[in-house]
């Protein structure tokens, strides 16, 4: 099997709180944050978006994975938000990092999923012997349309794994995938913000391939939820991931290691492989850990990893997660439009 | 911007990839085809580290016409690690707080774009260092 052999995060430094949206919508904040589970979400600046972030988590996986960058051989950007319609997100990556120019690269889309797809098909590159390294980003700069209940989660981040045949910071012990035709969620060609099917979202999209994707995975591999210290699920809000975990058998206890979204909002394909930055950044080896993403349209892939004894020497090496999403500036609705070009300046 | 000329500054904007002069070590960025020390010729490719300190900055409040959507910002001529400076944006950071002295570090970024249906360019900013 193959291996994580470095990882690494990228969080935006600025901030929006619930509240300061509420207001302006004229909602009750207090409804969000409780029944969301949401305080605050990450804001891109104006200068960024999924290329730059995916270089800065690139950046640091590289650096955690020790490796000349020469040797990575597939690039894989998973996201909705690609700068461009036409032109690859990780033509510039690759170029950024410094990777062989005889590489494979593509750019994935599977609304929330399209970093986990990244992953697994740079472990299954690894494993059959196609490629040394693999680099496989999840990196998204979201949008909820104006007053919608996406604007409230609807943030930016990234994280990045470079997989390789050895062991690396964590084993990859098994692999699983589950998906259905469910329009709970899309965007059409040239429309700006994305549409959902409001509480169809969750039921049958969310909950069920999440559920059915995890328990088979773990009947596969013959685990049970008490054989894993941690378990980290796609966030689209604070609630939808402890309730997921909840419904398969997991505690709270393994879940708050990954949890980001009550503070970090919902970085769509960024969202579950950023969780599983934040607990390799404080896990042991020897320790088992369950993830599985979701993506709207819809399907879940799933994958369980054991940390092994090289987490210790590499995990301080690049800025963690937690770090990254405590060194943060809060800014008003106003400056949020103008970064997320809601309003222009007349020129 | 012209892609062409976007396209030739990539190593320099993407990587900072620098020259170092075979004969006397002085390192060149961007790189030049002659040594401005010693005058020669022949150079090595290096790699400019991403941690370095302002050395002296100004406010831009009224801007080339390509960056008038982000005045005021802050430009800086900051000295990294090893003693080559640079020119660049320092981003992130209130401009009232920006000092010189203030360690600060590389951060990849969209530099400009040329409207809404031309190429976007992006290279290295500045910003404070954790
Ligand atoms: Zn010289």
């Amino acid at each position: 099997m193959a291996g994580i052999v470095g990882y690494g995060a990228y969080v935006p430094r600025h901030r929006i709180k619930v509240e300061e949206i509420a207001k302006v919508w004229g909602t009750d904040a207090e409804s969000y944050k409780r029944g969301l589970m949401l305080k605050e979400k990450s804001v891109p600046a104006p200068d960024q978006d999924t290329i730059t972030m995916s270089v800065e988590a690139a950046r640091n996986a590289v650096k955690r994975a020790g490796i000349d960058p020469v040797l990575i051989e597939a690039v894989y950007v998973g996201s909705e938000s690609h700068p461009y319609a036409v032109k690859p997100s990780g033509t510039v990556v690759s170029e950024a990092v410094g990777t062989t120019r005889n590489i494979h690269c593509a750019d994935f889309e599977f609304a929330c999923k399209a970093g986990s797809e990244a992953m697994f098909i740079c472990i299954g590159l690894v494993e059959g012997g196609a490629v040394r390294y693999g680099l496989a980003i999840g990196a998204d700069t979201s949008q909820g349309a104006p007053g919608d209940a996406l604007e409230y989660s609807a943030a930016a981040g990234a994280a990045a794994f470079i997989f390789g045949k050895e062991d690396g910071v964590a084993r990859v012990l098994h692999t699983h995938t589950f998906m259905t035709d469910t329009p709970d969620f899309w965007r059409r060609e040239y429309e700006y913000y994305p549409r959902h099917g409001g509480r169809f979202t969750g039921e049958q999209a969310y909950f069920r391939h999440i559920t059915t994707a995890a328990s088979q995975m773990m009947e596969k591999a013959k685990m049970k939820p008490q054989d894993f210290t941690y378990a980290v699920f796609h966030q689209p809000n604070g609630k939808f991931p402890m309730k997921v975990g909840e419904m398969l058998g997991f505690k709270r206890e393994q879940m708050e290691a990954g949890w980001l979204s009550p503070t970090l909002g919902n970085t769509y394909s960024g969202s579950s492989p950023m969780g599983l930055t934040a607990i390799l950044d404080v896990a042991k080896p020897g320790e088992k850990i369950l993830m599985t993403s979701f993506g709207s349209g819809a399907g879940s892939d799933g994958f369980i990893f054991e940390v092994t004894k090289q987490i210790d020497k590499v995990r301080d090496v690049a800025p963690k997660t937690r770090e990254q999403l405590d060194n943060k500036t809060y800014i008003e609705y106003g400056v949020y439009a103008k970064f997320r070009g809601k309003i222009r300046k007349a020129v | 911007m012209f892609p062409s000329r976007y396209w030739r500054e990539i190593p320099q904007r993407y990587r900072l990839e620098a020259a170092k002069c075979t004969g006397c070590g002085k390192v060149s960025f961007p790189p030049r085809s002659k040594c401005p020390k010693c005058g020669g010729v022949e150079f090595d490719e290096a790699r400019l580290p991403e941690k370095g300190v302002v050395k002296t900055f100004t406010i831009i409040r009224v801007a080339p016409s390509q960056f008038v959507e982000q005045a005021p910002y802050a430009v800086g001529i900051v000295e990294l690690e090893g003693g080559v400076k640079i020119t660049a944006q320092i981003v992130d950071c209130p401009l009232e707080d920006i000092k010189i002295g203030q360690k600060v570090r590389i951060e990849f970024r969209r530099l400009q774009e040329d409207g809404c249906s031309g190429v976007i360019c992006y290279g290295y900013k500045c910003v404070p260092a954790l």
